[in-house]
């Protein structure tokens, strides 16, 4: 009754590992293999996350526990650690980012206003991607341009002094490039 | 471990005005325990790490502006200590109520009314209103599991499960995942327990304060079971309840209550009541000749035992190599209910799906096993229909207005009823070791033990290796308990460290004795307390002295069922109805 019932076998625990180094870069399994010869080589598991996830954009299963497996940590921690921070994504990333800032200037400013009709535009809530895959949604701290609050980042370029009727119009552009 | 070459140091100390001389690094809840001071506790488990998380123990210091756990901070030279100061029960009655605060209020018709540590703490630190109350966290059941049932609503993230899990058992299925107010103990991927590393043992119950980690309740198929007229209800009991029963009811523990316990099963209205100490028989006859067949060939050895099903579930996820080395003997409870379903159907002329059997037994992993695909008949339905925890069944027989202490002795029903002493001790870690080698003994050597005792295999705390001369063979075997302690034998297996012929292995820190669906320790003893298992074990060995028969192969009984229905031990119709198979399982577990 093995899960992954494709596979011919999983049986050992030399087979398990084997197949944990088909789903990583080679780079990231040569840096857990050195970290091995190293002390307290679980000290290195953060570090691991945030090369899986700038690999694959986020934590998928399948990699969590191939890193558990390969680095001999147990899955349960490894979970553990990537639900507790923010900065670790378990989901996949759009293909465009919308952070909405909702620092205290944007707030005052009707950034909520802004977040219901994203939500309402992309069909998600704040932290979901769309099915198709092309926007993620979240919400943001300050991003330090309070002059022209509220404000959006989208892919890293500022949106300022945005209201509600602009924000189809904003979407629109990624709708095109897509297409195109 | 202390430094035994220089003498430790002694630190004198005040606490609560009293004066005491401890060796240097004790803890202020050791010293203060010295002196029999009690300081409330909720996160704290002598035998686990320590983590300091909920801050109950705290006691006022001289000299320092903050409270210290008693917990962890370690005493000094001249420090004084307020155990039960106003500030102190203050500090610990809003601590407590913070903890309720985040709770569900629902003591009334929670499973752990009466025995929840929360709401002795509660009671004992003066909490009588609500002062903080507000948003509390929400979070569903989980009952995905067959054995174990998650209720992360009521879970007080005291990390003793967590703990438990990792240095007890070497599990490390269970974490804190996410932050804050959305902090859940749960497994990896928040998957279901059965679909976890986890091995259904059950301990993280049994360590739970509250009621966060209960067993997936079979009482309702029982109730109605016995109610339908059309079924023939049938029980059977596991060696290790009849020591430990008797708690429920007040009685001291290690009181051997086998008689009372069949009389109340009679009054609850079972059709039959049969001892699992059957199985065990027959399990040690087949697994001894399996043992002996092994040894002669030199084939497949250590040969590994199978009746702890904590014990197989950790082999199928974390040790799939060493398969071929299990017994493939189902254990007692299978036994039982196999031939409860095929020999005394046929016996009886009932249809075997008009029986019902249910078994108690001190495990919540045997909830697991009853289901296993293996563990049914060849039309598909389970040899097994329900699984009651001793716990459980303490709770149907208070619900019948029966108290256990009352009772007259009665004897269990043939022909599944009589059984040797070497069934009894299956309960305690070594006792299958011991029957087993009682019934190797004669066959490999012509002639019954001299002394029926192996003392060498007794009183295990964790893990024993022995050396054992049987007439001309000198036999190497292990016991464990614990898994943690399983793994030190298993890795030696795998590496080639040492070679044994025979290994025991119980999931449960004592064996079934300490099993996870054990009644909650009574009051002045802890869970995993060497005192309370030593006491039920020797409740286990009591009986066994008092029998006139102590080996199982002669049990007249077995002889009978092989001589009228299974043909020989470990011949063709035994092994169609004995024996099982076990497989690889994902996820797989790091050893």
């Amino acid at each position: 009754m093995c899960a992954n019932s494709t596979q011919t076998t999983l049986d050992t625990w030399k087979e398990v590992q084997e197949f944990a180094k088909k789903t990583l870069p080679q780079e990231i399994i040569e840096f857990i293999e050195q970290s091995k010869k190293e002390p307290h080589p679980e000290s290195k598991l953060i570090k691991v996350l945030q090369m899986v996830q700038e690999h694959f954009g986020y934590l998928g299963k399948t990699q969590m526990d191939a890193v558990a497996y390969l680095m001999e940590i147990p899955t349960a921690k490894v979970t553990g650690v990537a639900t507790f921070y923010h900065y670790f994504r378990l989901v996949p990333r759009g293909k465009n980012m919308i952070r909405v800032c909702l620092g205290t200037a944007c707030y005052v400013k009707g950034a909520e206003r802004i977040v219901e009709k994203l939500k309402e535009e992309l069909g998600i809530h704040l932290g979901e991607t769309t099915k198709d895959s092309l926007f993620s949604l979240e919400g943001t701290r300050c991003l330090g341009c309070c002059g022209l609050a509220p404000v959006v980042e989208i892919n890293g370029e500022v949106y300022g002094q945005v209201t509600p009727d602009k924000v189809p119009a904003i979407l629109e552009q990624f709708y095109e490039k897509s297409e195109s | 471990m202390k430094d035994t070459k220089t003498k430790t140091k002694l630190v004198n100390i005040l606490i609560d005005n009293k004066k005491v001389s401890v060796p240097e690094g004790t803890t202020v809840l050791e010293a203060a325990e010295k002196i029999g001071i009690n300081i409330p506790t909720l996160c704290y488990h002598p035998n686990l790490s320590l983590l300091g998380a909920c801050r109950v123990c705290i006691v006022e210091v001289k000299g320092m502006d903050a409270y210290l756990t008693a917990c962890s901070a370690k005493v000094w030279e001249g420090m004084e200590i307020k155990t039960n100061s106003p500030n102190i029960r203050q500090a610990r009655r809003d601590i407590v109520e913070l903890i309720l605060d985040n709770h569900p209020m629902d003591c009334q018709t929670c499973e752990r009314n009466g025995n929840c540590e929360l709401q002795n703490l509660a009671y004992s630190l003066g909490v009588r209103e609500r002062l903080f109350e507000g948003e509390r966290k929400h979070f569903p059941i989980d009952a995905r599991s067959k054995s174990v049932v998650r209720v992360p609503e009521k879970c007080i993230l005291c990390g003793r499960c967590v703990r438990v899990c990792a240095e007890v058992q070497g599990v490390y299925n269970l974490s804190q995942h996410g932050r804050g107010f959305y902090t859940q103990v749960m497994p990896a991927h928040g998957a279901g327990m059965d679909e976890s590393v986890c091995i259904q043992c059950g301990q993280c119950i049994m360590v739970c304060p509250v009621a966060a980690l209960v067993e997936k309740s079979h009482t309702e198929k029982v109730w109605s079971a016995l109610a339908d007229p059309k079924k023939h209800v049938v029980i059977q009991t596991a060696p290790s309840i009849r020591a430990a029963i008797g708690e429920g009811f007040g009685m001291e523990p290690g009181t051997p209550a086998t008689g009372k316990m069949v009389t109340a099963l009679r009054l609850l209205g079972f059709d039959a009541i049969f001892d699992t100490n059957f199985g065990a028989d027959l399990t040690i006859v087949e697994e001894a000749t399996e043992f002996v067949k092994r040894l002669r060939k030199k084939e497949k050895l250590p040969l590994l035992t199978s009746c702890s099903p904590g014990w197989i579930n950790f082999l199928e996820k974390f040790y799939p190599e060493l398969i071929p080395y299990a017994s493939t003997c189902k254990s007692p409870m299978s036994m039982t209910s196999t031939l409860t379903k095929t020999y005394y159907a046929e016996k009886k002329g009932i249809e075997p799906k008009d029986i019902f059997v249910v078994a108690v037994m001190p495990c919540v992993a045997k909830k697991f096993e009853a289901e296993r695909d293996e563990h049914k008949s060849p039309d598909g339905y389970p040899y097994t229909d329900a699984v009651l925890t001793t716990r459980e069944l303490i709770w149907m027989i208070k619900c019948y207005g029966i108290d256990l202490k009352d009772l007259p002795d009665t004897d269990f029903d043939d022909p599944l009823g009589e059984s040797s002493g070497g069934a009894d001790i299956f309960g305690t870690t070594g006792g299958v070791m011991e029957s087993a080698l009682r019934m190797a003994y004669e066959v490999l050597t012509g002639n019954p033990p001299e002394k029926m005792e192996f003392n060498e295999v007794r009183a295990v705390e964790g893990l024993r290796e022995a050396q054992l001369n049987i007439g001309s063979l000198t036999l190497n075997v292990a016991v464990a308990n614990g898994l943690t302690n399983a793994k030190t034998v298993l890795n030696r297996i795998i590496n080639n460290e040492k070679e044994y012929h025979l290994v025991e292995i119980m999931a449960c820190p004592g064996g079934c004795i300490g099993g996870g669906g054990q009644p909650y320790p009574p009051k002045g003893y802890h869970f995993l307390d060497p005192e309370l298992l030593a006491k039920r074990a020797s409740a286990l060995y009591k009986i066994d002295q008092s029998k006139k028969i102590r080996s199982s192969n002669h049990n007249p009984s077995i002889q009978k069922i092989y001589k009228e229905y299974l043909g020989t031990p470990g011949g063709e119709r035994a092994h169609q109805l004995l024996h099982t198979h076990y497989h690889p399982r994902l996820p797989r577990g790091i050893r």
